[in-house]
């Protein structure tokens, strides 16, 4: 760098006598001499100058002047930015960024440095706008602002679409087209903003502010038509960021074309790559509502027909059922038929058996009857009986016989014998016979007895004898 | 039964054909006693009737939001 200063004195120490008192030798400067000129020399030579280098070191003291080094591979350079210009910056100064910076070389004296006073700073490769970008991005999205559980769902069927954008411009009109198209009666309420320039980006915070709290408006549009960066960056400003994110109703962020992102786009409840697209999302086609409203309803018909037909089904079913003990009646009926069939057979069977049995068991008994033996013994009394007279009878042939021949004997001598020869026999009344005749009295009676016959006869005398 | 309540002039449409939608699965699920189908498909045909006004309520309008928050009709050649 410092090509154009003053030569450096040699360095070969014997090549000159630098305390020697020659007169006319190079002239010794004080301290402040030197530095006066070089701070002449710098500050003359340098007036305005651009430096690329990167951010180190970074200080940022409670003045707001920013200070910093900037470096490269070999060499340092201490700069300041001072407050009224750091504060214009869209982006911020961190150690690491590689910038541009445009300033004048300054001098300071008691200190016998240098360092370069930026007047402006731009990031180097990304533009200004591109680094401010995606520092308010980075920063917002720490904070939770982009986080997708704060993402609300858009209403069904708005009341009232507020949409924040500039009166004039195709956005709004391409918007309306689509979201009557759909649509037809949707109502609509244009904010009117600026949506580019100075002040813009206050105005379409206000804008969202303002469209949140008009009457039945539950979705608010931030809309805007394509645009390049610097055109759309009200859209990335952190006003325009907050007040989406904090607006009571869901957000539709609608800006630029599909390729643009903003950072109203990340906070928004629904980013829209276009109006149109917005449009799209918010509106449902009406046609198609109807369309679905009509198919539920008859959805609903059918749901009650078939209901009322499944019931009916149930009723049959019911009815059937009902029906059915007579049919389980009339079975169990047969069964108790064929049951007590059964058992009447087996009753009538073991009957029959039981009265074999008791036939053979009578017959048995009556083979046993009294009767029978008293028969037997009759018939053996009789036997006995015959056999006991057939033996009297003998026995009493035989005493008839010996009694015959005894009475004959007997007859012989019997006294009667004598009376057939013409004797008699007297009795007295007693009975005796008379033997003599003073047994006898006169006028007794006395019976005469004959060989055949007797005669009573009177005593008239007796006599003895 | 605050389920089938009459549906409410500010009920969202999104609601309504929610209730619809659930009234018809409900009726398309059987199960329901015959008095019961009757009243979900009759309060099914009033959430559909409250729906289909629902979509026909809105009057077309397209304002503009004037400072002090008055409106006026946007004609779109504004500015």
């Amino acid at each position: 760098m410092p090509e154009r200063l003053p030569p450096r004195p040699a360095t070969s120490a014997g090549q000159f006598d630098l305390f020697g008192k020659r007169e006319g030798g190079p002239r010794v400067y004080s301290v402040s001499e030197i530095t006066r000129e070089i701070k002449a020399v710098l500050e003359g030579r340098f007036p305005s100058v651009l430096v690329k280098g990167e951010v180190s070191n970074l200080r940022t003291p409670s003045s707001g002047h920013l200070y910093f080094t900037l470096k490269d591979e070999d060499a340092c350079l201490e700069a300041v930015l001072f407050r009224t210009e750091a504060r214009r910056l869209r982006f911020q100064v961190r150690n690491g960024l590689s910038l541009v910076a445009r300033g004048h070389l300054d001098v300071y004296e008691p200190k016998g440095g240098y360092q370069l006073v930026c007047d402006g700073v731009e990031p180097l490769g990304a533009g200004a706008l591109q680094i401010a970008f995606e520092q308010l991005k980075e920063r917002l999205q720490k904070e939770g602002l982009f986080d997708p559980a704060r993402k609300r769902k858009l209403p069904f069927l708005p009341r009232r679409v507020a949409v924040v954008t500039s009166p004039s411009g195709a956005a709004v009109h391409d918007f309306l087209r689509v979201l009557h198209r759909r649509f037809p009666n949707l109502p609509v309420l244009i904010v009117p903003v600026r949506v580019q320039g100075e002040g813009a980006a206050q105005e379409i915070a206000r804008g969202v502010v303002r469209a949140a709290k008009q009457r039945r408006v539950d979705v608010v549009v931030v809309a805007r038509g394509g645009g390049s960066l610097e055109d759309l960056w009200a859209f990335n400003e952190e006003v325009v960021a907050r007040a989406v994110s904090s607006c009571p109703v869901p957000v539709v962020s609608a800006v630029g074309h599909e390729v643009d992102f903003t950072i109203a786009d990340f906070c928004a409840d629904v980013r829209a790559p276009t109006p149109t697209a917005a449009a799209e999302l918010i509106a449902r086609v009406k046609d198609e509502l109807s369309a679905d409203l009509a198919q539920r309803r008859a959805r609903l018909q059918r749901a009650l027909r078939s209901q009322l037909e499944r019931k009916r089904a149930q009723l049959d079913k019911a009815r059937a059922r009902v029906a059915d003990p007579r049919r389980l009646i009339g079975e169990r009926q047969l069964r108790l038929d064929r049951l007590r069939q059964r058992l009447e057979d087996l009753h009538r069977e073991q009957l029959a058996a039981r009265k074999d049995s008791l036939r053979a068991l009578r017959q048995r008994l009556a083979e046993q009857h009294p009767r029978e033996r008293l028969h037997r013994l009759e018939r053996e009394v009789a036997r006995l009986d015959q056999k006991l007279r057939s033996l009297a009878e003998r026995a009493l042939a035989a005493r008839r016989h010996r009694f015959s021949g005894l009475a004959g004997r007997l007859d012989a001598l019997s006294p009667l014998r004598v009376l057939a020869r013409g004797y008699a026999v007297a009795f007295d009344p007693r009975g005796h016979v008379l033997q003599k005749a003073a047994q006898v009295t006169p006028g007794e009676r006395v019976r005469v007895r004959l060989h055949e016959g007797e005669i009573s006869a009177r005593v008239v005398d007796e006599e003895e004898g | 039964m605050a389920d089938s309540a009459a549906p409410a002039v500010s009920e969202k449409y999104e609601d309504l054909v929610q209730r619809l939608s659930k009234v018809v699965e409900r009726l398309e699920g059987g199960g329901l006693s015959l008095e019961e189908s009757i009243a979900a498909f009759e309060e099914g045909i009033r959430l559909a009737r409250a729906g289909a006004a629902k979509l026909e309520e809105a009057e077309r309008k397209v304002e503009i939001l004037l400072e002090g928050d008055r409106l006026a009709p946007f004609s779109g050649q504004d500015k």
